[in-house]
């Protein structure tokens, strides 16, 4: 596993210059990282504590408050079923049982072959299709057992590929322009 | 209250009620502060007097009036107001308290009886005094795996931890470094170091002590005793030279625990791991504990009276060849003042040697450190700027180095420095400079020479550091220029003649007139031995040879007729034969002397070499005599610190074997030679220093022991009044607050350890010297640069071949005393070239290739690690690892250059 | 009866390429931020301030009097809360996906009321579409001239960044959202002194509003201040969002004029919820959100007004609108509530931390079929000794008002189906297992 690419340390760079404070640029630093691993690496989060300029132990601190990043490895799909209130009572405990089923694994692991991880999910603001699901945080809703199962099956076939990107990869439109407003006032000005 | 509030202590005072009881307070106080003055003690976790509130564990919940009437309040974080009302143990006040307590014990594994904390533990202390007396809870508890280690001293129980973040804060907020962090969040919240990367900080056990419940323990520590069969006594840590005070505490005869006290002035209850851990060489097993005396080759035990008669042999042996002048005593920095009161006064009354040094050559001159005026700690934290001219105080000051890192964010820091150091990340500015350039440098910062052309010299960073020091001269138009300004001064680097850093010092000295010095020599009492004489030319009291003869050759006799050689002197002599005898006080001139080969030789061409230490090492295996004598934790005494403050030292176990203290030493070999040094105890001798010694009238142990002197008396009285910020008197602001440093307990009550003393000889007379007649000498004062005998040592020009050598030291060495206690003797580093990247390609090698080093000196192999800070001219060593590196270094060039070659 | 209030914020919703700039500015996109740079800043408070705009984020503060209490300093930020956690809550989920240009409208145009210079979205990160929307408008943005140097030739400059969040519930408190935006682990600040509006993202005075807030701008500037305050009454001016959810027919979005809508219409009216499932009768619903206190069928008839809410001893919150009908296990419902809380607590407050850990822990056990009588009791002591008085709006024992949240549902669910708990404990286990 590698610390950041040459590509992605340039894009890194662009990041942390989008702020007043290049601490800011934490958390899009490690959704980049994973981006590029599908978890947080140890390197990587090396390489953004250098960025930022914090410690490693602050970079992990930090990036494991938040549900979303991972600093140990996952599948390369993250199912996330909500079982929140709305969820809940669509029948999502009921989904969630099955998919534990049919995958052969329990909430927090990895199916052997490294495809899937179930993960438990808090709302996630998809109330209206009870009970949903996220894959790599793209929106699956309302689910039942047939239509969970056909959907890994898709995921599975890469059928997918296109809607559902690997895990990590967040937000494929890349900020194309500059600091217009305030350009050259600042930049990492930390550092 | 945090130094800023100190500032404004002008009074301007408003009321606050607690509890019903009107109690004045300054606008910013926190209402906890002034709740604990009025006497009412409100529970707490998160919150420590050191450190900013955070207002986390909710512990400290208190009523608080204010616009809209009465709410709950974390007492730790809000600050008074006018009129305000407190209640801390209404009925909502306390069910809020209760409650806290409750949910706090909800996953609290309750394993009270195999904790290190259980019986001095806050958590157990506040759930009795302000928790629920049942718990309600009957499910399951959340459940780490048990202590982890965490760092090479540290563990963690997080089954334990109550997330207070204290540690976590004190990495970042006071150590500068977070090494942890909590991980996670909610009910799973942890701390963590980063997993690659341990919590090896060089503060790591203050995380210890602060932590309120037994979540983090110190490995040195852990299951060795029960509070409760502790006995402590307060003293002060002589690990370096800062002097933290502290509680040392032993039990069954050993010295098990460090606890750092909070002591206003000077560590303010931090201390360093070194100096935490470092109590465990006392019980090391190469401690010297009878006398050795050579037969036939070989050290072997000997009786006190014979050990001495060889000594006295070897003195009147020396007198027959060379006279007086043929004897040279070493070291001392390491002794009590009393000790070392005692040998300056049998080298220069008895033994008539003026060769004495207790400084390795690794220091500065004793006249410069005693002459300049001198600042305390609270100067320079205080300071309108603070120039720092220093080797890296986090390696050889640690607790300095957190008071100044502190001070950084109110006070502009220009450091002055061949290569960066801790201290760089908070300095204002850092003008780097090439070894051997501090002079030049000096003068370009004062405005007295050319910015430009200074090797190794940035001259915008002078020209900013000139902006800082010309900024505060426009204030106040009657005080001195420089007024204000404190001068951190030490030596940078022992590849460094000390030539050049006293150059600047005067330097300095001359633009600033008002500035005050705080010297950062680093050996635990270099201070109190060259206040007492041991250097040459020196007497007790800071007073000149000349100037103090009349004076003290009335109370101890006739005086050596010139001022006599320093260290290097002394070993040049002594490898050239002029030398008969050399006494070594607890020094190890081949393990610290920059020029290693010299020392040997020097020590291996005397006659006799006679050793007085605690331990054995390099230089003693050479000694034809090794006396034992007591050390840290064993004696009384005072000592003092690199402020001139004067502390009482005092012991907690006996000392090994037939070990004495040094003073009796003297005392007996003065009367082995049929004199008499007139001091029969540590009291008389004290006394005598406070009647004799200008600079330490008035201070004896005396007054030291007074409990609002607890803090030590900076020397001299008179002329540095002592801002007596008692701990202990119940007005006091900050007393010992069980939350704040648990484990340390009314140290009045408890003393020395039974039979200390008992083992003492009782020499001497007793005679009382009486004060002599006539006025006392004047105190050094700087005279300049020509009175010191500074010109010259200028250093050639670096060839282009060849790299300037740094000598640095590092907290962990191959030093005696890391090397004798176990848990840090692991933990010195590997011995590193450290060379700019680009010489690494330069040369064709990888990081952790070996290199060869060679100065003109000698040679050494070791490997190269690049540090792009550097520069490109510029090697760094570290002295006293396992490479010898002060093998490079020639004593008597200003600066060491060296060519580097690959070992194919 | 549904009003015939006009649609502010979701009037473009029925094209399928709404999220596009060709079909923003072919619906009157970037007009408002025209008019808006038209006219001097302090007149665009003023309008703000005459509709009475009430914050949507949850805590319902008139914008306008927020935006007055910023403290004058040389640098002030604006920051846009789209970290929509609150469970049940998706309607500015559905703002920043099918209309991201309208939110940066009204983002640029609070700016500029404002004088600031800087304004950060920011987006929860489990939006990963809505993120590449909102990145997208405002690359779009920046092309059109809409944000950068000199917008619209008006002289006036401003940078937007779009910031992504990384998961935690914590994170919309506004507080926990800057010390994220900050670089660091989301924890509440203590206020006072940290109200944004005096210290807020790198200490500088900032203003947080939401994503529904922001989109009510264009609209207000077009139309008036006085037009937006015609509608609704009182103090709850203009249309809401409202999220349904739960136990109904119709789940599902739903824009609302306030006041004189009721949740009665709301859940039941054949073109809106279209009543309870399956023909099943109405057990509870709750309001605005998990954190607020249930109601019942009786409250029904309320209006759906913050004022009207609040004084029935709950609140509107973030519009959002759960059925619970006959089927709905009162314990169970409490417990997954408790669970939320307990997962999403950021861990600072012992009481909050530990508090809602060991009520999780209670109220499974009773669901399980292990509670005991005294439970509902150390239930209730419990949830006081986090929000004591247990009442609505919460006194707290935290730093943040996400603990006093928690006893919302307990003490709804122990106070309006007591015998539902207690049958729990003497039937050990839950009666309603078999109806789902
Ligand atoms: C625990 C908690 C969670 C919150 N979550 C959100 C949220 O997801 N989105 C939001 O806009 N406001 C949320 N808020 C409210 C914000 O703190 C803040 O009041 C709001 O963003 C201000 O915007 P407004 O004035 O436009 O409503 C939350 C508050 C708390 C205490
Ligand atoms: S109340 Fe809970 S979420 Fe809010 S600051 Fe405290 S612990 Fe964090
Ligand atoms: S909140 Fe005040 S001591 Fe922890």
């Amino acid at each position: 596993m590698a610390a950041l690419t040459p590509e992605n340390f340039e894009r890194a760079r662009a990041i942390v210059a989008l702020y007043p404070k290049a601490r800011s640029a934490l958390i899009p630093l490690c959704h980049l990282a994973q981006s590029q691993d599908g978890w947080l690496t140890p390197e990587a989060m090396e390489d953004i504590a250098a960025l930022v300029g914090v410690t490693p132990a602050e970079v992990r601190g930090t990036a494991s408050f938040y549900d979303m990043l991972h600093t140990e490895p996952v599948g390369r799909h993250v199912i996330a079923v909500c079982t929140n209130i709305a969820c809940m009572l669509g029948g999502a405990y009921e989904l969630l049982e099955h998919a534990e089923e049919h995958l052969g694994i329990a909430v927090g692991q990895t199916t052997a072959d490294g495809e899937f991880t179930i993960e438990e999910a808090e709302c996630l603001a998809g109330c209206d299709t009870a009970p949903c699901v996220q894959v790599n945080h793209r929106f699956f809703g309302p689910l039942d057992a047939a239509s969970f199962d056909a959907l890994c099956e898709r995921l599975r076939s890469g059928e997918l590929g296109g809607d559902v990107p690997h895990h990590g990869t967040l937000c494929r439109v890349e900020r194309a322009v500059g600091l217009l407003a305030t350009e050259g006032e600042r930049g990492g000005d930390e550092r | 209250m945090t130094d800023t509030a100190r500032e404004q202590v002008a009074p301007q005072t408003i009321q606050v009620t607690v509890d019903g009881t009107p109690v004045p307070a300054v606008p910013g106080e926190l209402v906890i502060e002034v709740a604990e003055r009025a006497g009412v003690y409100i529970p707490r976790f998160c919150y420590h007097p050191r450190m900013e509130p955070v207002g986390m564990c909710r512990m400290c919940l208190v009523e608080v009036s204010g616009p809209r009437g009465f709410s709950l309040q974390p007492a730790c974080y809000v600050r008074v107001a006018d009129g305000q009302e407190v209640r801390t143990s209404s009925p909502k006040a306390a069910k809020a308290q209760e409650g806290v307590l409750e949910f706090l014990l909800v996953n609290h594994p309750l394993d009270c009886p195999v904790c290190d904390k259980g019986g001095e533990c806050p958590l157990q202390d506040q759930a009795l005094s302000h928790g629920p007396g049942e718990s309600r809870f009957v499910e399951e508890k959340r459940h780490w795996e048990k202590p982890i280690e965490i760092g090479p001293l540290i563990h963690l129980d997080r089954e334990r931890c109550i997330q207070c973040a204290r540690c976590t804060r004190f990495a970042a907020e006071v150590a500068g470094e977070a090494l942890i962090d909590f991980a996670f969040r909610g009910a799973h919240i942890e701390v963590a170091p980063f997993p690659e990367r341990p919590f090896s900080s060089y503060f790591s056990g203050n995380t210890v002590q602060i932590c309120p419940v037994g979540a983090l323990t110190a490995a040195p520590y852990r299951f060795r005793s029960r509070p409760w069969d502790l006995e402590q006594v307060e003293t002060t840590c002589v690990t370096c030279s800062v002097g933290c005070r502290v509680a040392a505490q032993s039990s069954a005869g050993r010295l098990v625990r460090y606890l750092g006290i909070d002591s206003e002035p000077v560590n303010q209850s931090w201390l360093c791991d070194k100096g935490r851990f470092g109590y465990e060489a006392v019980h090391a097993t190469n401690r010297v504990t009878r006398p050795l005396v050579r037969r036939a080759g070989e050290l072997v035990e000997a009786r006190w009276a014979e050990a001495l008669r060889e000594v006295a042999a070897g003195v009147r042996q020396s007198d027959q060849r060379f006279g007086p002048g043929g004897i040279a005593v070493l070291g001392g920095a390491r002794l009590t003042n009393e000790d070392a009161y005692a040998w300056s006064k049998l080298a220069k009354s008895i033994l008539r040697t003026d060769h004495v040094d207790a400084q390795l050559g690794d220091g500065l001159p004793a006249e410069l450190v005693l002459g300049l005026p001198r600042a305390t700690i609270d100067d320079a934290v205080h300071a309108k700027a603070l120039i720092v001219l220093a080797p890296d105080l986090r390696e050889e000051l640690p607790v300095l180095y957190l008071r100044l890192r502190k001070a950084a964010a109110t006070v502009p820091v220009i450091e002055c420095s061949t290569v960066p150091t801790a201290l760089s990340e908070v300095a204002h500015v850092r003008c780097g400079y090439l070894p051997g350039e501090a002079q030049r440098l000096a003068g370009a910062l004062v405005g007295d020479g050319s910015i430009e052309e200074i090797p190794g010299a940035d001259p915008a960073e002078i020209e900013r550091a000139r902006a800082v020091l010309s900024a505060l001269s426009g204030e106040g138009s009657d005080a001195a220029v420089g007024d204000g300004v404190v001068i951190v001064l030490g030596r940078p680097s022992l590849a460094e003649d000390a030539r050049s850093i006293a150059g600047a010092a005067a330097l300095l000295q001359r633009a600033l007139p008002g500035a005050r010095f705080l010297s950062v020599l680093r050996r635990a009492n270099v201070h109190g031995a060259l206040d007492m004489g041991l250097a040459p030319g020196i007497l007790p009291g800071r007073v000149g040879l000349e100037a103090g003869r009349q004076w003290f050759e009335a109370a101890w006799g006739e005086l050596p007729s010139d001022r006599g050689r320093d260290a290097r002197g002394i070993l040049e002599a002594a490898a050239s034969g002029e030398l008969s005898m050399l006494i070594l006080l607890g020094a190890d001139p081949i393990a610290d002397f920059p020029d290693a080969a010299l020392a040997r030789h020097a020590l291996e061409q005397v006659d006799l070499l006679v050793a007085v230490a605690t331990h054995r090492d390099a230089s003693n295996e050479l000694a034809h005599v090794v006396l034992p004598v007591a050390g840290a934790d064993e004696r009384f005494g005072s000592t003092t610190n690199l402020e001139g403050r004067v502390t009482r030292l005092a012991p907690k176990v006996v000392p090994p074997g037939v070990a004495w203290p040094a003073w009796s030493v003297a005392a007996e070999l003065a009367r082995t030679l049929g004199n008499d040094l007139g001091c029969s105890s540590i009291e008389t001798l004290s006394r005598e220093i406070s009647r004799l010694a200008p600079a330490h009238r008035g201070i004896d142990l005396d007054q030291l022991s007074a409990p609002e002197r607890r803090d030590g008396i900076v020397a001299p009285l008179a002329e540095t009044p002592v801002t007596l910020l008692g701990r202990r008197d119940g007005t006091s602001p900050r007393p010992i607050d069980p939350m704040a440093t648990p484990g340390i307990f009314s140290v009045e009550e408890q003393g020395a350890p039974l039979g200390a003393g008992t083992a003492l000889p009782v020499g001497g007379s007793g005679r009382r010297a009486s004060s002599p007649e006539g006025a006392r000498p004047p105190l050094l004062a700087l005279g300049g640069l020509e009175a010191l005998g500074l010109g010259g040592g200028a250093p050639g020009r670096l060839d282009a071949y060849s790299f300037r050598l740094v000598l640095r030291r590092a907290l962990y060495d191959h030093g005696t005393l890391v090397q004798a206690s176990l848990s840090l003797r692991g933990l010195a580093g590997q011995a590193v070239l450290a060379a700019n990247p680009h010489v690494l390609e330069q040369l064709g090698v990888q990081a952790g290739d070996p290199v060869r080093c060679k100065s003109e000196r000698g040679a050494i192999e070791v490997p190269i690690a690049p540090d792009a800070s550097l520069a490109r001219n510029v090697v760094v060593l570290t002295a006293n690892l396992d490479d010898g590196a002060n093998a490079l270094v020639d004593a008597g060039s200003p600066v060491t250059d060296v060519r580097l070659e690959t070992l194919a | 009866m549904i009003t015939d209030a006009p649609r502010i914020v979701t009037s473009r919703l029925g094209h399928s390429d709404s999220h596009t700039l060709e079909r923003y500015l072919a619906t009157g996109g970037y007009e408002g931020l025209r008019a808006a740079l038209a006219r001097p800043p302090a007149e665009i408070r003023e309008e703000v301030d005459k509709a009475s705009l009430l914050g949507r984020g949850g805590a319902g503060f008139p914008a306008g009097r927020k935006w007055s209490m910023l403290r004058p300093a040389e640098i002030t930020y604006l920051v846009i809360n789209g970290d929509e956690s609150e469970p049940a809550t998706f309607k500015d989920h559905l703002l920043i996906e099918r209309d991201p240009h309208q939110v940066i409208e009204g983002t640029i145009i609070a700016a500029y009321a404002l004088g600031v210079a800087q304004a950060f979205i920011f987006c929860r990160g489990e939006f990963a579409l809505g993120l590449e929307r909102l990145s997208q408008a405002v690359n779009e943005a920046y092309a059109h001239g809409a944000l950068g140097r000199n917008i619209f030739g008006s002289g006036w400059s401003l940078d937007l960044v779009i910031h992504p969040g990384a998961g935690a519930y914590i994170c919309g408190e506004e507080t926990a959202l800057l010390e994220s935006l900050e670089g660091k682990r989301g924890f509440p600040r203590i206020k006072p002194p940290y109200f944004p509006a005096a210290i807020g993202l790198y200490g500088a005075p900032t203003v947080v509003n939401n994503i529904e807030t922001m989109s009510n701008l264009p609209w207000i500037v077009r139309n008036g201040g006085a037009a937006f305050a015609a509608l609704g009454q009182g103090s709850s001016t203009g249309t809401r969002l409202f999220a349904l959810s739960g136990r109904v027919e119709r789940p599902g979005w739903y824009e609302l004029e306030m006041s004189k809508t009721t949740f009665a219409d709301l859940i039941m009216d054949p073109s809106l919820g279209g009543g309870v499932k399956d023909g099943h009768d109405l057990k509870a619903f709750i309001p605005g959100g998990v954190s607020a206190p249930w109601f019942g069928p009786e409250h029904l008839s309320l209006g759906l007004d913050q004022d009207a809410v609040a004084k029935q001893g709950s609140m509107l919150g973030s519009g959002s609108v759960v059925v619970m009908d006959d089927t709905t296990c009162a314990v169970r419902a409490a417990w997954r509530i408790t669970r939320f809380f307990y997962r999403e607590s950021c861990g600072q407050c012992t009481p909050c931390r530990e508090g809602s850990g060991w009520l999780e822990k209670i109220l499974r056990r009773i669901e399980e079929g292990a509670g005991r009588e005294a439970d509902l009791d150390l239930l209730m002591d419990a949830c006081d000794n986090i929000a004591p008085g247990v009442s609505w709006p919460p006194q707290q024992t935290t730093i943040c008002v996400l603990g006093p949240s928690i006893p919302s549902s307990i003490a709804s669910g122990i106070r309006m189906f007591r015998d539902e708990f207690l049958l729990h404990v003497k039937e050990g286990g839950c009666p309603m297992r078999d109806a789902r």
